[in-house]
């Protein structure tokens, strides 16, 4: 009884902040945003995101949630309601790594966030990072994946003893909305091309449905070049000169396939940022590395990708000159070379390359 | 996804990796996800990979495999995949290698064997390689090699491999893609010379 008159007081306080935000002549009344620590690592980068962010005077209010120890019945996951219904009312959220459970009985925490907010497209801006060397150095793309259905529906079925099939399921509706947005993105961050990554040739139906949905949301932008290349070229582009690809909307599977790739490009999953676009405007940014149970506590993890999503968040909140500011931050902190994490090659503690970032701003 | 298909490679691959002398078969797959149809193809290379105690057999996951080959892809040795998976490690793992041009290829089946150039993007039908001759021979020619070892002619496959590769270090006759100006009679003539 009193957790629900709690509810409702923060329901309309919610709601206050908002109408302050909507009517508000000041451009800086502070955003809420949900935010899941998560486990292992999770915490400690947490705190140098909201450290940064504080010395930055990024106007956000974080409202922290943990996952639960026990089951929410309400929705089958150690996630509970209190938590969806945060990131629902505030529609922008950062999210640590989440290690679920072993066990039967619930769903994994990543589907069922993906579920109950309807997160369709996941976003990872990736680009080398200078003063990190890896074998490209000239990668600057943007991977935007469908990532509701395709080959992941979950649809498997055994025929007969020895027989498996999988469904793979493309919709109009779902095709159209994953393509609007990554047009969308591509014009609001002034990019110039957006490829579209298929097998049609052989999935005549599938990626054919796909494609069609993909040419139609392209006619409505025309100042954006578009053009459409198959996965196994685009692979081969991929690792050959990265610096060709612009913006890239694919479907699930080779989504998947390809920020991956796109990540080891770039670095691994420590320095690569997520963001998770859902229905109304739902923006859940994440790091999509491990918890890495191993150091955590240690004050040895590199908060970069956590930083980063970060990054990708005030930017879809409009904040570009906090986002620029944090982002060349950290850039510079990398590329100078004197306070990098273990996983980076270099010696210093989270705290350490922490305060390197907050001086560099 | 049948038991009999995925037994029917996971077989050739091992039976592949003997022959050759490779030490570890990876078993490229996502069945984290997909549980019923890579988990058969999965079970089928694990037991397979029981009657050959002596080559190393591990699993991983197609997107981190992706992530690995583009940073560190000299840890793999003989992969092994269902067919999607396939074409896109291929065509990475070739591009890594150099590309089109110069990656062999050989599809086998129980009665027949075709060699072709192992990945094909983006090559085929364009008609300005053609035309200014700069089309890469060495992929065809170690596909043809490859045929040779087929049909059991370990030397000559040995011999013409030594001499496509003998003209490749010397550096003097390649094709534009692998930033040379020859023409693909010129890479040609090379190899043969090296031959004799």
């Amino acid at each position: 009884m009193a957790s629900f008159g709690f509810q409702l007081l923060k329901r309309t306080l919610g709601n206050r902040s908002a109408a302050a935000r909507f009517f508000s002549s000041a451009p800086y009344t502070p955003i809420r945003a949900t935010l899941f620590p998560g486990d292992g690592i999770g915490p400690e980068i947490a705190e140098s995101v909201k450290q940064i962010f504080k010395a930055a005077e990024v106007p956000i209010e974080w409202e922290e949630h943990y996952v639960g120890t026990e089951i929410d019945p309400r929705t089958q996951s150690f996630l509970t309601w209190e938590s969806l219904e945060s990131v629902r009312k505030n529609r922008v959220g950062l999210k640590g790594p989440m290690a679920t459970p072993i066990g039967k009985g619930h769903r994994s925490l990543n589907l069922t966030l993906r579920k109950e907010l309807n997160l369709y497209a996941n976003v990872r801006p990736c680009y080398s990072l200078p003063g990190y060397k890896t074998r490209y150095d000239n990668v600057n793309l943007i991977t935007i994946r469908e990532n509701t259905e395709g080959e992941y529906s979950g649809l498997e079925h055994q025929v007969v003893r020895g027989v498996v099939e999988s469904l793979k399921v493309i919709t109009r509706q779902a095709s159209l909305r994953v393509a609007e947005y990554a047009f969308h993105y591509a014009k609001a961050h002034g990019r110039e091309r957006v490829s579209a990554i298929h097998k049609a040739n052989i999935m005549q139906k599938t990626d054919g449905l796909f494609l069609k949905c993909c040419r139609e949301v392209a006619e409505k932008y025309p100042e954006i070049k578009y053009e459409e290349v198959v996965i196994d070229n685009c692979c081969m582009m991929l690792v050959k000169n990265p610096g060709l690809f612009d913006v890239l909307v694919m479907p699930n599977l080779y989504g998947d396939i390809i920020s991956d790739l796109c990540a080891g490009l770039v670095g691994g999953l420590g320095l690569t940022p997520s963001c998770n676009i859902g229905e109304g405007g739902i923006a859940l940014a994440e790091a999509v590395h491990g918890s890495a149970p191993d150091i955590a506590g240690k004050n040895l993890a590199n908060p970069t990708a956590l930083l980063l999503s970060g990054v990708s968040m005030l930017r879809h909140l409009d904040l570009h000159d906090k986002a620029d500011k944090i982002q060349n931050a950290i850039l510079n902190t990398i590329a100078e070379g004197k306070y990098r994490t273990a996983d980076l090659g270099g010696k210093a503690k989270t705290t350490e390359f922490t305060n390197a970032i907050i001086d560099h701003l | 996804m049948t038991k009999f298909c995925s037994e029917r490679i996971a077989k050739y691959a091992f039976e592949y990796a003997y022959l050759n002398n490779r030490k570890t078969v990876t078993a490229v797959h996502k069945a984290n996800i997909m549980k019923l149809a890579d988990g058969l193809f999965l079970e089928s290379c694990r037991q397979v990979a029981t009657k050959y105690p002596s080559i190393k057999y591990n699993e991983i996951i197609v997107d981190n495999c992706c992530m690995q080959l583009v940073s560190k892809p000299e840890q793999f040795n003989v992969m092994v995949t269902p067919n999607l998976y396939g074409n896109l490690v291929a065509n990475t793992a070739a591009g890594i290698a150099g590309g089109t041009g110069v990656m062999p290829g050989g599809n086998v089946g129980a009665d027949h064997a075709v060699f072709e150039q192992g990945a094909s993007a983006g090559n085929v039908g364009n008609e300005k390689l053609l035309e200014q001759k700069k089309a890469n021979p060495v992929a065809l020619l170690l596909s043809s090699a490859m045929m040779l070892r087929h049909l059991q002619f370990p030397s000559f496959a040995d011999r013409l491999e030594t001499a496509v590769k003998r003209v490749i270090s010397d550096g003097k006759y390649m094709t534009k893609d692998l930033g040379g100006a020859s023409t693909t009679q010129e890479v040609v003539d090379a190899v043969i010379a090296t031959l004799h």
